[in-house]
C-alpha cells in the first residue's frame, strides 16, 4: 500500500496538467493560475507535499479535494454505495447465468447446445459494454419505459425504485462477465470430468445432476471463484463506461472526472482504496479456496 | 412459473416508476448544463457551470435586459453626479438573504470589493474608484478618482466572473479562497446537504424573495421563482443525456451535442430553440512571445490562410448553427464593425504565402495544441492545422486533454521547454461586448491573456473607452481598438456558432432568452 501510494503521488504529478489551470477557467489570467497554485500548495516542492500527504494518509485523513473542498472520504463514501451495488448485482447476475451454462456446456460437449453457450460467450464477451447498454436503454427505457434511462436511486429510498434503477446497467456489465465465467466454468468442469473419481461416481450409479454439481463443480470451484473475485475487484475499482451511460454515480466517474481535472488527492484517496479492495478481495478468494479444496493449506 | 415472476417484476417496476410520478406534487425542474458542479464560489473560479450556479442562489445589482442595456436589479435607485464622477445606489426594500436577515449596503460594498479583486473589468473599476463606502443601511456611494464610463456595465456584467452579492461575512472571504457557505439572497436556495459534487446539485424556492415587477428579460426584470425545486444533474454521456430528456427524465439541456441535435429535433415533445442570438465566438490564439509568432508579418499570414466556413463546419456542421463574422465585438451588437476584418473574411492562401516568404519564415515547427476531448475546439483545431500546411508552415500538432492545455497555455517559454505557439478556444459572446471586458484584444503584454500580445496602442484605446461616457464616441474608439487588433493580429475570430437548448415543451413554459441557463420564471405544465 505505501509503495502504491508513493507511485501513484509521484506519477500524478510528474504527469502533465495542473488543477490550478483548469480551477481558474477559460476565462484566468496567467497570474490567476499562479495564485490558485500558491494557495494549493502547489508551488511547494514536490517532496514537501508528499511528506504532508503521507503524513495525513498515516492519521487516516486522505486530504481534501482541490475542488470541492470536501474531503476525500465523504466524496468516496458518496460514490461508494452505487458502485457496490453495480458489483453485487453485477456479479449475481454473471454467475446465475454463467454457472448454469458452464455446467450444461460441459455436460454436453460438443452437442449444439454446447456450440451455442460458446457463441453466448464469445459474444458476450467481444460486443463492447456501451452497445449493449445502450442497446439495452433504447428498447427498455426510451421504448417501453419500464426502466428509467439514467441516474442512481439508493436502496434507502425504497428497494423497487432502486431495482429499477440498477437493473440495465446490471444486465449491461452482468452479461459481459457471464460470458467470462461461462467460458471458465465448461474449462474447468471438462478437465474435471475426466478425472477418475468422476467415473467411479457414475459406476456408482449417481445420477448425472449430482456427479455434476456435487462432485464435479465443487472440484471445478477454484478458476471459477478466481475468475468471480477478480471479477469483483475489477467492477468496484470503476465500470466508466457503464456509470457514463447509466449515469450512475460511481467510484469510476469520480476516477475519471479527478484525473481530467488533476484533483491529486481525490486520484490518491481512490487508488489507495482501489488498492486496499484488491488485497481483501484476493485474501478472501484465498481462503475461499480451502473450503473448495481442503487439500489447500496456508 | 418463471414467465410469471419476470412478468411480475416487470409489472411492479411499471407500478413504482408511473406511481412515482402521480404521487409527486411538488414542481421539479431537472436540468443537465454544460459541465458538473464542482465548486461553489463563482468569484474563486470563471468556470461557466459556477456561473450559473450563482445566478441561481445570487443576486446582482443590476442586471441586462434582451438589449443588452443596463437595468437596475437589487438596485432601486441611483445617482449619478452631473461631473460622472459620483455614482449613489439605493437598495430596493425588502431584500433577504436566504437565512433572513436583511441585505444591507455593507454587504454589497464588500461584495464589489471581493468581486473587483478577481475580475479584470473590476480590477478597472477599482482602478479608477477613489472611494466606495457606505452612507446608510440601504444606500452606498462609489466615487471615481478619474472618469469611468463603465461603472453600470461592470455592476451589470453577466459573464464570468459576475458581481455576484454576498453576505458581508462571505464576502470579506479572501478572493482566492472559496467561500463555504452558500447564502446568497436570490430566487433560489443550495441545498448543501443534497449536494453530490460533479454529480448533483439541488436548489429550493426562495418564498422569501421579492421579484422586480418588470417581466423578466436576460438577467434584468422580476426573477420570479416559479418551481419548487430546481435539480442539475450531470449526466456525461451525451446520447444519454439526449435520451433522458426525450424519456422525460430531464427537462432542460444546455448544450446538446451538434451531432444529436437532428434526433432532438425529430423527438416527441422536444424543442430545440437557440436561446443565446450573440453565439459563442471561436478564437485562434497565438503566442506573441515565441518566434516565429513574434514577427506581425507571420501572424498576418494566418489571418489571410484561415478560413472561417471551414472552420465552423468542422466544428458545428448544420449551416444555420453558425455565421461568419469578422466582428471581434460580436455580430448583433452595437459595437459591430467590419474594420480590419478583410483579410480574414478575404481567405487567400497566396497572400499568406508571400507574407510568410517576406517574413523569413524557415520551415521552424509550428506547436499547435490540440484538445482531443472538445468535439467543437478539436475540429477546429484539425481545420487550422491543415491551413497551416496548405500555405507550407510545419506543423507539430500536439493531442493532449484539455487540462493539460489550460496547463500548458500558461507556460511563456520556447517550446523546447514547454511552450506553444497556436491554441483555440471559445466564448460566449457576452464575454466580448466591448473592448474592456474582451480580454482576446487586450495587449498588456506578459499581463495580458494567454499568448502575451503587446500593444500601447490598444492599451491606450482601451483606457480612452473606459473612460469615455458617451456611447457613440464608445463606438468610434471601439472601431479604432479593432482595426489596430487586426492590425498586430492579437486573435483570429474563427466565427461564430450557436449551441441551442433543447427542453421539454409539454413541461416547461416562460424560459428566459438569454446565454446563460436561468430558472426563474419558468413554469411547469401541470
Amino acid at each position: 500500500m505505501g509503495v502504491v501510494a508513493i507511485f501513484v503521488f509521484f506519477i500524478l504529478h510528474l504527469a502533465p496538467g495542473d488543477p490550478a489551470a483548469v480551477i481558474a477557467g477559460n476565462y484566468a489570467m496567467p497570474e490567476d493560475i499562479v495564485r490558485i497554485r500558491t494557495q494549493l500548495g502547489l508551488d511547494k516542492p514536490l517532496h514537501e507535499q508528499l511528506v504532508t500527504w503521507l503524513i495525513r494518509v498515516m492519521q487516516g485523513d486522505l486530504g481534501d479535494s482541490i475542488f470541492s473542498d470536501m474531503p476525500v472520504t465523504t466524496l468516496i463514501s458518496q460514490r461508494l454505495e452505487p458502485t457496490l451495488w453495480l458489483a453485487i448485482s453485477s456479479i449475481l447476475i454473471a454467475v446465475v447465468i454463467a454457472v448454469p451454462l458452464g455446467v450444461l456446456a460441459a455436460a454436453r460437449a460438443g452437442s449444439w447446445l454446447d456450440h451455442a453457450v460458446m457463441v453466448f460467450a464469445v459474444f458476450g464477451f467481444s460486443v463492447p459494454v456501451f452497445i449493449i447498454a445502450y442497446a439495452l436503454m433504447y428498447g427498455f427505457s426510451v421504448e417501453l419505459k419500464i426502466f428509467p434511462v439514467q441516474g442512481f436511486v439508493s436502496i434507502t429510498e425504497g428497494f423497487l425504485p432502486f431495482l429499477r434503477s440498477i437493473t440495465l446497467p446490471s444486465l449491461s456489465l452482468g452479461l459481459l462477465y457471464a460470458a467470462l465465467i461461462a467460458r471458465i466454468t465448461r474449462a474447468s468442469l471438462l478437465r474435471v470430468l475426466e478425472d477418475d473419481y468422476i467415473r467411479t461416481a457414475h459406476a456408482k450409479g449417481q445420477s448425472e445432476g449430482k456427479v455434476l454439481c456435487l462432485h464435479a463443480l465443487k472440484n471445478a470451484a477454484v478458476p471459477i471463484i478466481t475468475v468471480i473475485g477478480i471479477g469483483f475487484s475489477l467492477l468496484i475499482g470503476g465500470v466508466v463506461v457503464t456509470e457514463s451511460v447509466f449515469n450512475i454515480p460511481g467510484l469510476g466517474r469520480l476516477v475519471v472526472d479527478s484525473v481530467l481535472q488533476r484533483d491529486y488527492p481525490v486520484i490518491q484517496g481512490i487508488i489507495l482504496m482501489f488498492s486496499a479492495v484488491y488485497v481483501i478481495v484476493n485474501l478472501l478468494v484465498d481462503i475461499s479456496y480451502t473450503f473448495f479444496d481442503p487439500r489447500i493449506r496456508y | 412459473m418463471g414467465r410469471k415472476l419476470i412478468g411480475g417484476f416487470l409489472a411492479a417496476v411499471l407500478a413504482v416508476g408511473v406511481g412515482a410520478q402521480a404521487a409527486s406534487a411538488e414542481t421539479v425542474l431537472r436540468a443537465r448544463l454544460d459541465s458538473g458542479l464542482k465548486q461553489l464560489d463563482p468569484i474563486w473560479t470563471t468556470a461557466y457551470v459556477v456561473r450559473n450556479h450563482g445566478f441561481l442562489v445570487y443576486d446582482t445589482l443590476f442586471g441586462l435586459d434582451e438589449n443588452y442595456n443596463v437595468q437596475p436589479q437589487m438596485v432601486d435607485t441611483w445617482e449619478v453626479s452631473d461631473d460622472a464622477m459620483t455614482y449613489t445606489f439605493t437598495l430596493r426594500e425588502g431584500l433577504k438573504w436566504h437565512d433572513g436577515t436583511a441585505v444591507s449596503a455593507e454587504d454589497c460594498v464588500a461584495s464589489i470589493k471581493r468581486w473587483a479583486a478577481r475580475d479584470g473589468m473590476g480590477q478597472k473599476l477599482m482602478e479608477a474608484t477613489e472611494n466606495l463606502e457606505v452612507i446608510d443601511e440601504n444606500t452606498f456611494q462609489l466615487t471615481l478618482n478619474q472618469p469611468f464610463g463603465l461603472v453600470l456595465q461592470a455592476l451589470a456584467k453577466l459573464t464570468s466572473n459576475v458581481p455576484f452579492m454576498m453576505k458581508k461575512e462571505h464576502a470579506m472571504t479572501d478572493p482566492n479562497e472559496q467561500v463555504t457557505e452558500v447564502i446568497g439572497s436570490g430566487p433560489f436556495k443550495f441545498v448543501k446537504e443534497e449536494f453530490k459534487p460533479g454529480v448533483s446539485a439541488t436548489y429550493v424556492k426562495n418564498e422569501d424573495y421579492v421579484p422586480r415587477s418588470e417581466p423578466a428579460s436576460n438577467t434584468a426584470g422580476g426573477k420570479v421563482p416559479n418551481v419548487d425545486r430546481v435539480e442539475l444533474l450531470w449526466i456525461p454521456d451525451d446520447t444519454s443525456a439526449m435520451n433522458a430528456l426525450i424519456a422525460g427524465e430531464l427537462d432542460y439541456h444546455e448544450v446538446p451535442a451538434p451531432d444529436l441535435v437532428p434526433m432532438l429535433e425529430q423527438a416527441e415533445n422536444v424543442k430545440v430553440e437557440i436561446f443565446d442570438e450573440l453565439g459563442n465566438q471561436t478564437v485562434l490564439r497565438m503566442n506573441h512571445n515565441q518566434p516565429p509568432f513574434d514577427n506581425q508579418k507571420i501572424r498576418q499570414a494566418i489571418l489571410w490562410a484561415t478560413n472561417q466556413d471551414d472552420s465552423l463546419r468542422a466544428a458545428v456542421g448544420d449551416p444555420s448553427m453558425y455565421k461568419k463574422c469578422g466582428a471581434m465585438f460580436v455580430c448583433g451588437t452595437p459595437l459591430e464593425t467590419a474594420e480590419g476584418s478583410e483579410a480574414l473574411l478575404a481567405v487567400d492562401q497566396e497572400q499568406a504565402q508571400a507574407l510568410l516568404k517576406e517574413a523569413g519564415y524557415n520551415n521552424e515547427p509550428i506547436v499547435i495544441l490540440h484538445p482531443t476531448d472538445d468535439v467543437v475546439i478539436s475540429n477546429q483545431t484539425l481545420v487550422t492545422a491543415q491551413a497551416l500546411r496548405g500555405i507550407g508552415m510545419n506543423v507539430d500538432l500536439q493531442a493532449m486533454d484539455w487540462a493539460t492545455l489550460v496547463s500548458r497555455r500558461a507556460v511563456n517559454k520556447p517550446t523546447s521547454e514547454g511552450g506553444w505557439h497556436i491554441f483555440q478556444t471559445w466564448f460566449n459572446g457576452p464575454d466580448f461586448l466591448n473592448p474592456v471586458e474582451h480580454m482576446a484584444v487586450g495587449a498588456t503584454c506578459d499581463e495580458a491573456w494567454f499568448g502575451w500580445p503587446c500593444d500601447e496602442q490598444i492599451e491606450k484605446l482601451r483606457t480612452e473607452y473606459a473612460q469615455e461616457p458617451d456611447p457613440d464616441k464608445q463606438k468610434e474608439i471601439a472601431r479604432q481598438v479593432q482595426q489596430r487588433a487586426y492590425e498586430i493580429v492579437t486573435y483570429v475570430p474563427l466565427g461564430t456558432y450557436f449551441a441551442p437548448r433543447a427542453y421539454r415543451s409539454d413541461r416547461l413554459e416562460g424560459l428566459v432568452k438569454s446565454p446563460i441557463s436561468i430558472f426563474w420564471n419558468v413554469s411547469i405544465r401541470q
